[in-house]
């Protein structure tokens, strides 16, 4: 019974790793499908898809606009969301809880009814959808998310440096630039690659929004129908693989630094 | 002339005095500094020496320009800097957390100063800098790298190398070992008077404060209780506050009983005891005087009758603790409560026991009487140990439930 | 980590000098009126629509008007898809708590002598995350078709009819919810258990509890925020879904969930009203929940 109990956490747990894997070894393995209408049935091996992605033209183009909503609005929640998390920490201001609750909501909002307000308000406006409507959306949900991460971040630096900063003749805004920025970095990039992930993979919002633009998960929304060309799971491998890669060098380059501190330490 | 504009680019020549002049500094829900006048003649090693919270970092701050007075001056080599910014003013700190730059390197965090203010030679200033450290060849590693003496030094060459016309040190060694401070303090002091500036340290430490500065001036509760060179702090203590916090003391509060011209008598709970006048802040009326516990001397039988030693006794010793060069001795005489004794291990045959019934004698001489009256231990009405940053957030705090309240 | 939204471990130390100055300002006005325009100004669009009625004369355009009995409409015609809605994200977060709690567990404490492993089986958690939401579901209704191995497998043990369809069933979309939303479970869970002091396990043993004693006095109450902040983050995406439950995927038309039932009406039937009115009451109803939540656990500071 003791020898279970202890062992059995690793195998339930091995079990769990295994249960979330499945799909995504599956998604890949089928991206080397040689597949002829449909890619259900496993036919054979081949490098095809992979080598000829832009063959299914409308993949590629889904995958493009998809690229181009995700970094533009990376780069806007980010910018909006960076500003708000440093006067949330730094700064007194009046309406501080109705901030909070505002910038908390959308986070508690399901998509499907943030998709449909914007809908709604579009549609009274008259504004015609297209990529800019995404991308205003997607802007919108990842600014909470951005907001949250780099706040902890600026949570978390000492004020000594800054007034170290100020004390050592710097300008408010060469300590800005010099001192705050550098130190809040590893949080902007963290937020803002988690931005392009939540915008890269987003179907329901933009579902909503997109008029005839055709984004990446639109477009497999779509084909669901009458069947996934293996190219798409070339794409979502691809993307796959360099998210790993990236977590991966992030997490080795981190280990690294801390063996290179504890050997000079 | 001493050239300390900054924003020229000059360098202080020399240390420059500083001059407060009725500073207050109020918090919302508290006071940390109530009214200040001080002046710290160049080229000094100045140390503000109190307990948690008695206002000495916020004097500090104010100083460096991250604070700004509610009330009152500074004024540095006689010109005056209350209306400027931190970056302009000639002064630096060093930081209690040292606050070295994580994202850059050694030599990079000692020559920031020097390059915000665009000096040419800034790298090799900064590399002899790092020699007056002995780190410069450690230059190029990361903060974090080094060991907590180590970083010590690199916010201290960081400071150092502009020049500044003014010091500051915010309990810069507060976070290193005992013998790496002791170390510390002796390489601090000889680098001051290498360089020959203005120095004004900041620590609770009393005897750091005691070794390395030329003036103490001991703070409580937001004023200063009195300044000058360490010996005379020590020997003359005038309010209860610094000559229980300098050291120890045995204070006894009685009615002055008898004035002559060159000592009067105090009759507290009985026992006579005599201070010189010129050691007295006060003469008459209800007054304390006190005495220091190594001045004080144990007797088996009652001593003789000497007019120019106070007596006390007899007591019962209730504590014995022996630390090898001393023994300190905890004697219960009535009326007086504890009062303890100091004596040096000269021979083994005058060790007293507990439970042995003693006297007590010192000099007259040795008396002081203070200008307030002891009531018991002193209280801080702040909450003890809080830093730098920790009284920055109790303000706002109580500010903000203030504000919530309203 | 913003998964830890929830909880209370993104909130760092206080912060110590705040001070009001004319920055703040400068720095909050771009964001805050971004989020007014296109996040509180959407619902009062919302409001509007949900109170519209059909323009006599033209098909498919809307009047304002205050309709309010399209709310009465929309309850009579869908409360079924709202309570499966209801029902299939409070099981899905159940599962995804069963399967979730003791991932976090293992991660954050069993391997915490093992930083390599740990690290690792926190980006075996997040991988899902990191391909198409819509292909790993597709994914599983590729497995579980009737051609399928799961299928082929459970019919001949003698479990299932011989072409008996598992997709399109309650099950399949509540496996699929669970599925997609497990690392949002996970993640807040771990970030409080990891942290957690494991003396205070020693110290439960030490005094005498058993190992399921502790768990359940001390491990269990301090990880609550976690807990808490995980099931709100995996129920509310869940109960507004519809792609598990769309028919091309792992639903059927049995298996509609209010989000199905608000995409239809808005982007093919243009009843916009209807969809309105629906989005509405699906945000009241997680308000109160949120609400209820966090009053009944007592972390106000769930943000």
């Amino acid at each position: 019974m003791r020898g279970f109990g202890k062992w059995g956490i690793w195998i339930y747990s091995g079990m769990a790793f295994v249960f979330l894997l499945i799909p995504i070894v599956y998604t890949i393995v089928f991206s080397f499908n040689d597949y002829r209408r449909t890619n259900i049935i496993w036919t054979g091996f081949t490098f095809d898809n992979w080598l000829n992605v832009c063959d299914a033209q409308d993949v590629c183009q889904s995958f493009g606009n998809s690229l181009f909503i995700g970094l533009v609005a990376t780069v806007l929640a980010t910018t909006l969301g960076t500003m708000i998390a440093i006067a949330l920490v730094r700064y007194r201001f009046r309406f501080r809880n109705a901030t909070t609750l505002l910038i908390f909501l959308p986070m508690a909002t399901p998509e499907v009814v943030l998709g449909a307000g914007l809908a709604a308000q579009f549609l009274q406006a008259g504004v015609s959808k297209g990529l800019w409507t995404i991308i205003l959306a997607h802007t919108l949900f990842c600014l909470s998310f951005v907001i949250v991460t780099v706040r902890a971040r600026v949570a978390s630096l000492d004020p000594a440096l800054e007034e170290a900063g100020r004390d050592l003749y710097g300008n408010p805004f060469q300590v800005f630039w010099r001192v705050t920025f550098p130190m809040l970095l590893p949080g902007i990039v963290a937020a803002a690659l988690l931005s392009f992930a939540l915008s890269f993979d987003d179907f329901i919002i933009t579902n909503f929004n997109r008029g005839a633009e055709v984004t990446f998960p639109s477009y497999v929304y779509t084909a669901a129908a009458r069947g996934i060309p293996a190219e798409a799971n070339v794409i979502a491998s691809a993307v796959f693989f360099l998210a790993i890669a990236l977590v991966l060098i992030a997490q080795v380059s981190a280990a690294a630094r801390r063996r290179q501190l504890a050997k000079a330490g | 002339m001493t050239n300390n504009d900054v924003s020229q680019g000059g360098f202080a020549e020399a240390g420059a005095d500083l001059e407060l002049v009725g500073i207050s500094k109020r918090f919302p829900g508290f006071t940390a500094i109530e009214e200040l006048d001080l002046t710290i003649p160049a080229g000094s090693f100045f140390a503000l020496l109190g307990p948690s919270g008695c206002g000495k970092t916020t004097t500090l701050r104010l100083i460096a320009g991250l604070e700004e007075p509610t009330t009152g001056r500074i004024l540095i080599g006689g010109r005056d800097v209350t209306a400027t910014k931190a970056y302009q003013r000639p002064v630096n700190t060093v930081f209690q957390s040292y606050a070295l730059f994580p994202n850059m390197t050694i030599m990079e965090n000692v020559a920031f100063g020097l390059k915000r203010r665009g000096i040419k030679n800034a790298d090799s200033l900064a590399h002899e800098a790092l020699q007056l450290v002995e780190l410069d060849h450690l230059a190029g590693r990361k903060p974090k790298q080094l060991s907590g003496g180590q970083q010590q030094r690199v916010a201290l060459a960081r400071a150092v190398v502009n020049r500044p016309a003014l010091l500051l040190l915010d309990e810069p060694l507060g976070a290193l070992d005992l013998k790496l401070r002791r170390q510390m303090q002796v390489e601090l002091k000889d680098i001051q008077s290498e360089v020959g500036l203005t120095f004004l340290h900041v620590t609770h430490d009393q005897e750091e404060a005691m070794t390395m500065a030329d003036t103490v001036a001991v703070m409580n509760k937001g004023r200063i209780e009195q300044m000058g060179a360490p010996q005379d702090l020590y020997e003359l203590p005038q309010t209860a506050f610094v000559a229980k916090f300098l050291g120890q003391s045995n204070l006894f509060t009685g009615d002055v009983v008898t004035t002559a011209k060159s000592s009067i008598v105090v009759d507290a709970h009985g026992t006579r005891i005599e201070v010189p006048t010129d050691r007295a802040q006060r003469h008459n009326g209800r007054i304390t005087v006190g005495v220091r516990p190594e001045k004080v001397t144990l007797h088996d039988s009652a001593p003789k009758a000497d007019s120019s030693r106070n007596v006390i006794g007899p007591g019962r010793i209730t504590d014995v603790s022996f630390s090898g060069v001393s023994t300190q001795y905890e004697v219960t005489v009535p009326h007086h409560g504890a009062i303890s004794v100091f004596a040096q291990n000269t021979s083994i045959s005058s060790l007293h026991h507990d439970g042995d019934q003693v006297w007590l004698s010192w000099s007259v001489g040795h008396t002081f009487g203070l200008a307030d009256e002891a009531e018991g231990e002193p209280v801080s009405r702040f909450h003890a140990d809080l830093d730098t940053s920790m009284i920055a957030v109790q303000s706002r705090k109580d500010l903000e439930a203030e504000l919530e309240e309203a | 980590m913003a998964f830890t939204a929830f909880s209370g471990t993104a909130q760092a130390a206080e912060p110590a000098v705040r001070k009001r100055s004319p920055i703040a300002l400068l720095l909050l006005l771009p964001g805050m009126f971004y989020l007014i325009l296109f996040f509180v100004t959407p619902f009062f669009s919302l409001i509007i629509t949900s109170l519209q009625e059909p323009d006599p004369l033209r098909f498919g355009e809307f009047n304002n008007a205050f309709n309010w009995q399209n709310y009465v409409i929309v309850i009579e015609t869908y409360w079924e898809q709202g309570l499966r809605s209801i029902g299939f994200a409070a099981l899905a977060t159940l599962f995804a708590l069963l399967i979730g709690y003791p991932l976090a567990y293992f991660i954050a404490i069993t391997l915490r002598p093992f930083p390599l492993l740990q690290a690792l089986g926190l980006v075996l958690v997040i991988a899902p995350f990191f391909i198409s939401f819509l292909l790993r579901t597709l994914a599983w209704k590729q497995i579980f078709a009737t051609e399928g191995p799961v299928a082929g497998i459970l019919s001949s043990v003698g479990i299932l009819e011989p072409g008996t369809a598992i997709t399109g069933t309650a099950f399949s979309v509540v496996f699929g919810l669970t599925y997609n939303f497990i690392p949002f479970m996970v993640l807040p869970i771990y970030s409080i258990l990891a942290t957690f002091d494991l003396r205070l396990i020693e110290a439960g043993n030490d005094l005498y509890g058993s190992p399921a004693t502790t768990f359940r006095t001390v491990t269990l109450p301090l990880s609550a925020v976690g807990v808490i902040s995980g099931t709100l983050l995996t129920f509310i995406p869940a109960v507004g879904d519809y792609i598990n439950a769309s028919r091309d995927f792992l639903g059927s038309a049995d298996t509609t969930m209010i989000g199905n039932v608000i995409e239809a009406n808005f982007l093919v039937l243009s009843n916009f009203p209807a969809a309105a009115a629906l989005s509405l009451l699906l945000m009241a109803f997680i308000l109160v929940l949120v609400g209820f939540y966090v009053k009944r656990s007592g972390t106000e500071d769930l943000l």
